[in-house]
């Protein structure tokens, strides 16, 4: 039985450590902001933190999770870079149907806690990993740079 | 159990049939206010409903409800603006919400609650805007009775109603009551386009906050007490049936409750995805194919070829036909003869097919991110037993759809479940089973031959296609008399070209897999043919592909007037960085038009790079340019994706694909640049979810051969070809 750290608040999941995590997220916590894409982590529609790192949570079993701390788009808003994000994805209208957005999200955080400025390479090498079948790419892009702008000029 | 489900099914079928054909007298639509009866009885004091589209409460928010799906094209956006503009409501006070099934929202485009072919703004375009306009008058009236003046005295922006003294002013909300109270006038009067304050504008969309914060709910997220979850092994091909199926170890994973065998796979029933999963994993079932047995990718390739050089040899369905092709052909100058062919495709929509139902008793109830709220609940009614309107069905957010989801095999998959099993249940296809459970674009191969006279003049074009018809698999349609599956040959017999000897036609062949409608249906890969063809015949006629077409567009002013904006938007003839070339094509489809031009590079492995596409559209009247635009942008993702990778291949009657690795989409480190250009127009409006799609794969194409000289002529690209000794 699995204890870890979710958005804060630790957690008992009563499940096969075998399970990925992202459906402890989905089904026991009901944290269904996280999304099923492929199973394989190929899509990144389930990113999610854990220990600040970004993570594909469909293949990351709950053994893994053992005693650590995961952050989800539930609660990416209460950071600072995650905020700058989320008011970056409003001021683009970024999502069509908006199904891989909280992935593409959890994804930017990530890459914008590591870089402060990232360069296109930089955006092309975290955000390859997050598929958008609408085709948003040049709108996730532009968001970062602005969230990124926005986290450098509070600084 | 077999038989009472086979039953359920054809039942389902052949209700679908019925309603979609019972409801086509919706065409016909005067003014009228639908559902008006309806919402003004479910009205609570205080709040103002004249009609299904819209309420108003007593603070002044106005929620529009929209009776079409969203997917991602926007029209939970874009509904509530063509309400909003004629209602002269303050824009910041609009809210949307999802309609029920009711038939006040049938889209008179065609008579049905569903949303596909690109038609919500067409089809809604009179309706929700009388209906925004009534609720005006109603509130106006209300205001001019206070007052004790003249209503057309009155004017309204904003949210308020406007005293003829220009100074007293009263706010929606505060009529809300009195306006309750109003005889809904008889007819309306549209504002002129040179007022309008809202359509036009490029405002944010309305949905946009929940699907940043993870609280949009998708049908994926529904959550009904005690509900189990399902996964499928899903039969191979339609029609196959499972002869044996061991089901002990399935059930020996901790969690699963049950294991149901449908007539479209075996389901294993669980607490939760995991152990439903585990189950479906450990499920060993043997399945019979039945004809499908040997269905293969060369014989797919095989048969569709013969029906094309049919259809081209004379044979076939004629879709076009003008002046004397076969006269025209030997009296040219010059012929060039070409086959074109394109694969199957799966939608592979990012969230895989899913539907919670409850069957309890004499009702049923669905949670789906389905296109087809209303044929579906009078497919449920046949499936469950129940009467039609006690089927609940909850559209909710659709993780994109393209066309698939407006087959119904997921609901009613996830009814029957319920129904046998007497809990409620959420099925979830795994991606594999999302993937390999058919419903695909058609494969098709075409066999071109044209003929150029002395000067390079496009004179004579013969065409054949060879593919299955979407028609006669989709249950609810028929290919008419003519032989002709219209969304076989769309995009080819409908082109622009003056061309005084044609002959177009269709040789139908059926290889098996069940095909359905794709993002832009057969313009999807028929625009790839004829805009290839179009560009090998300007290089044949040693002419640039852009003045080649454009010659031939005299009679086609909106054509030309895509193809010219794309042309000099993009500076079509200035100087390029070294090794980068460009292609053009064109498109109409779903009633507006769409040109494109690619800027494309090909490296030394022969992978080729689009670094931009400049794409001009006249699409008539424009109600969000920024949505219109980015539509556009992801059609353009979503053709690149299919003329770069996209490929659903056979082998022993099963399909080989089954996840992103084997079914690759274009990521963020492949985008082009993308610059959508919207040309004014007073026009009708046309569709915007599906025409960027069709130019983009021969804009590319034709771009590469600027680059090598090499012809692509299948879909998706054969990079092998491309690569440099």
């Amino acid at each position: 039985m699995p204890r870890f750290t979710v958005n804060g608040r630790p957690v008992n999941v009563d499940a096969d450590p075998d399970m990925p995590l992202l459906w402890a997220l989905r089904e026991d916590l009901q944290l269904t902001g996280t999304k099923f894409g492929c199973g394989m982590a190929l899509c990144g529609a389930c990113t999610v933190h854990l220990d600040g790192q970004p993570v594909r949570s469909c293949s990351t079993p709950l053994a893994a999770v053992e005693g650590r701390q995961v952050t989800t788009i539930e609660a990416v808003g209460a950071t600072r870079a995650g905020q700058a994000v989320q008011q970056a994805w409003v001021a683009h209208d970024v999502p069509q149907c908006g199904y891989c957005q909280s992935g593409q999200v959890m994804s930017a955080c990530a890459l914008l806690a590591d870089k402060r400025q990232p360069s296109d390479a930089d955006i092309d090498a975290a955000m390859s990993g997050n598929l958008c079948r609408c085709g948003t790419y040049n709108q996730i892009r532009a968001a970062i740079k602005d969230a990124a702008v926005t986290l450098n000029r509070g600084a | 159990m077999r038989a009472l489900v086979d039953t359920l099914q054809t039942a389902g079928r052949t209700s679908r049939r019925r309603f979609v054909l019972g409801t086509g007298a919706g065409l016909a639509l005067g003014f009228v206010l639908p559902g008006a009866a309806r919402a003004s009885t479910a009205a609570p004091a205080g709040r103002f409903a004249p009609n299904a589209w819209l309420r108003i409460a007593a603070d002044g928010t106005v929620t529009v409800v929209c009776g079409s799906a969203e997917m991602g094209q926007g029209v939970h956006t874009a509904i509530p603006m063509m309400v909003a503009e004629e209602l002269d409501a303050d824009w910041k006070t609009v809210r949307v919400e999802q309609a029920p099934v009711d038939q006040a929202y049938n889209n008179p485009a065609f008579g049905m609650q569903a949303t596909g072919g690109s038609t919500t703004v067409r089809g809604h375009w009179q309706v929700v805007r009388e209906a925004g306009a009534a609720a005006r008058a109603m509130l106006v009236a209300a205001a001019a009775q206070q007052w004790q003046v003249a209503p057309a005295q009155c004017r309204t922006a904003a949210g308020e109603v406007i005293h003829p003294d220009g100074r007293q002013r009263l706010g929606y909300g505060a009529l809300a009551e009195a306006a309750s109270r109003q005889t809904p006038p008889k007819t309306v009067a549209l504002k002129d386009p040179k007022d309008f304050r809202i359509m036009g504008q490029p405002l944010k969309r309305l949905d946009t906050a929940a699907k940043v914060d993870g609280s949009a709910k998708y049908g994926i997220d529904a959550q009904v007490p005690g509900m189990l979850v399902a996964v499928m092994a899903r039969a191979p091909q339609p029609g196959a049936k499972a002869v044996r199926v061991v089901d002990a170890q399935a059930k020996a994973v901790k969690g699963v409750k049950s294991v149901i065998t449908l007539p479209s796979g075996v389901a294993v029933l669980a607490s939760g995805y995991w152990a439903a999963k585990k189950g479906r994993d450990a499920l060993q079932v043997e399945w019979d194919l039945g004809d499908k047995q040997g269905l293969s990718s060369e014989r797919v390739r095989s048969l569709l070829t013969e029906g094309a050089n049919a259809a081209h040899a004379n044979d076939g369905a004629v879709a076009l036909a003008a002046g004397q092709a076969d006269e025209g052909l030997a009296r040219a100058a010059r012929r060039v003869a070409a086959t074109y062919e394109a694969p199957y495709l799966a939608h592979a929509c990012m969230e895989p097919l899913n539907c919670t139902a409850w069957v309890r008793g004499d009702e049923v109830e669905i949670w789906a991110g389905t296109q087809s709220q209303g044929p579906a609940q009078g497919i449920l009614s046949q499936v469950a037993s129940v009467q039609p309107a006690k089927v609940k069905i909850h559209t909710m957010m659709l993780g994109g759809g393209f066309g698939r989801r407006f087959a119904p095999d997921f609901v009613i998959d996830a009814t029957l479940l319920s129904k046998i099993s007497g809990a409620p249940v959420k099925l979830i296809y795994t991606r594999e089973d999302d993937m390999a459970a058919g419903f695909y674009r058609p494969a098709s191969v075409v066999r071109f031959e044209g003929g150029l006279d002395a000067g390079g003049r496009l004179v004579a074009l013969k065409g054949g296609v060879g593919s299955p018809s979407i028609m006669a698999g989709s249950g609810f349609m028929q290919i008419p008399p003519t032989g002709v599956d219209a969304f076989a040959m769309e995009g080819i017999n409908d082109h622009p070209y003056d061309i005084p000897n044609q002959r177009l036609a269709y040789g139908r062949r059926e290889p098996g897999p069940q095909v359905w409608f794709w993002r832009s249906v057969g313009h999807s890969q028929n625009t790839f043919f004829i805009e290839s063809f179009v560009d090998e015949l300007a290089a044949a006629a040693g002419q640039d592909p852009y003045q080649f077409r454009r010659a031939l567009l005299d009679k086609q002013p909106r054509y030309k007037g895509v193809l010219e904006a794309a042309a000099q938007r993009a500076g079509w003839g200035s100087a390029l960085p070294a090794g980068v070339h460009r292609g053009i094509a064109l498109s109409q489809s779903f009633g507006s038009y769409v040109a494109e031009v690619a800027e494309v590079s090909v490296a030394a492995d022969g992978t080729p790079r689009v670094h931009r596409v400049v794409a001009a559209v006249d699409c008539g009247q424009v109600v969000n340019p920024e949505i219109i635009r980015r539509q556009i942008e992801g059609s353009i993702v979503y053709g690149l994706t299919a003329a770069l990778y996209g490929r659903i291949t056979f082998k022993d009657g099963r399909v080989e694909q089954g996840n992103f690795h084997d079914y690759p989409l274009m990521r963020m480190n492949e985008m082009p640049q993308v610059e959508v250009h919207i040309l004014p127009s007073t026009e009708a409006p046309g569709g915007i979810g599906e025409p960027g799609t069709p130019p983009i794969a021969p804009a590319v194409a034709n771009a590469i051969f600027a680059a090598t000289g090499k012809r692509l002529r299948a879909l998706p690209f054969d990079v092998a070809q491309l690569k440099r000794a």
